[in-house]
């Protein structure tokens, strides 16, 4: 399907570009844009490289598996298919505390060892049940307090710049609960389908 | 406001704090651990490179051909008689897209409309409770290796669709 939508977005905007006159815009955007992925991605590597190390560090000295174990409950009911002790239950928990902060940045290289440990347990390059339940929560956001959108609220003299954050919970709750819900339903949809 | 600054900039110091005490306790060779982790974090993000610079181009080239616009005209009148505000529709389209023009198009709805107007609640709201999918798709995927992506994007794109009806609702009932 990303292959579809990929492909979709590119060829819409070509094509559309052609008959409206934006052929420059278009050209020039395929330049920058991908100047600007190079940018970000370089970007990456003081966060990736700072959290990997801690996490290393922190995973030597047991505290993912010590923050494990107090949320094991939840967690497992959530994704049912990791083994209980498994380093993978460390990394989902770092990456949703993180979240949950707004701490974007601390959230990604996380996100990525919980992954990894996951691809290790299902040892294909195809996205397993626990991989898509994850990415679900990810994508759904799991933000308490929306930090960057405070700022900027706060920029433009709001006269209250946190009274969002009250709504934001409860949109966050909804979505993220959907999420989980949407994604049960098709986890056991393919099940059935087999 | 204060609490929750606080929180914010005293979790990551305490964090490391805590790790590193940890470590030292447990005589875990702390900074030789930290480097061989970090290694991985170069080798990551050059991976990640040509997933993001393969989805931004292909996003920027439906943004600057002014196709999204011109699609969001075409369905605002739908969803105005729904109830749902025009200006806000170019956010919710953007948003599971691209992260960084979906900041842009809140801090634009904010200053136009003013932070405490109802667009701008409902901007800063949806902003908050939504995420980039397939910014994070790409990344995480792309980071890791996986090629078949199976129903993700689907679920993805339906908890965005949800999220942003649920913020349009939420803040007509507490704001409206």
């Amino acid at each position: 399907m990303v292959n579809i939508i990929w492909a979709c977005m590119a060829i819409i905007g070509i094509v559309y570009a052609m008959f409206n006159g934006t052929m420059d815009q278009v050209n020039q955007a395929v330049f920058e844009s991908a100047n600007e992925a190079v940018t970000l991605s370089i970007g990456l590597i003081s966060v990736l490289v700072f959290w990997l190390g801690i996490m290393k560090v922190a995973e030597s000295a047991g505290i993912l598996e010590v923050l494990s174990k107090l949320f094991r409950p939840v967690i497992s009911r959530i994704f049912p298919d990791i083994p209980k002790d498994h380093p993978a239950m460390g990394y989902i928990l770092s990456n949703i505390t993180a979240n949950l902060f707004g701490l974007g940045n601390a959230a990604t290289p996380m996100g990525i060892k919980a992954l990894e440990q996951m691809k290790q347990l299902s040892g294909s390059d195809t996205a397993s049940r626990s991989m898509i339940t994850f990415l679900a929560l990810n994508t759904s956001s799991l933000t308490l307090i929306p930090t960057t959108v405070i700022a900027i609220r706060m920029q433009y003299n709001s006269i209250s710049p946190t009274e969002i954050v009250g709504t934001t919970i409860i949109a966050t709750m909804i979505s993220t609960v959907s999420a989980i819900l949407i994604d049960r339903f098709f986890y056991y949809k393919s099940i059935w389908r087999k | 406001m204060g609490i929750i600054t606080s929180v914010s900039t005293w979790l990551i110091p305490c964090f490391i704090l805590l790790v590193l005490v940890a470590a030292t306790w447990k005589r875990v060779p702390a900074y030789e651990t930290f480097v061989e982790g970090g290694k991985e974090g170069v080798k990551m993000a050059f991976s990640l490179l040509p997933f993001l610079v393969g989805m931004i181009v292909s996003i920027s080239i439906l943004r600057s051909s002014g196709a999204l616009e011109a699609f969001v005209g075409f369905i605002s009148p739908l969803l105005i008689s729904i109830g749902i505000p025009p200006d806000i529709i170019p956010l919710a389209l953007v948003r599971p897209i691209s992260g960084t023009a979906a900041l842009g198009m809140t801090t634009e709805l904010i200053s136009t409309h003013g932070p405490d107007s109802f667009i701008g609640r409902l901007a800063s709201t949806m902003q908050g409770s939504t995420d980039t999918t397939l910014y994070i798709l790409t990344v995480y995927f792309g980071a890791v290796g996986i090629k078949k992506m199976r129903y993700a994007l689907k679920v993805g794109l339906l908890a965005d669709l949800i999220g942003i009806l649920a913020s349009i609702i939420i803040v007509t009932i507490i704001f409206g």
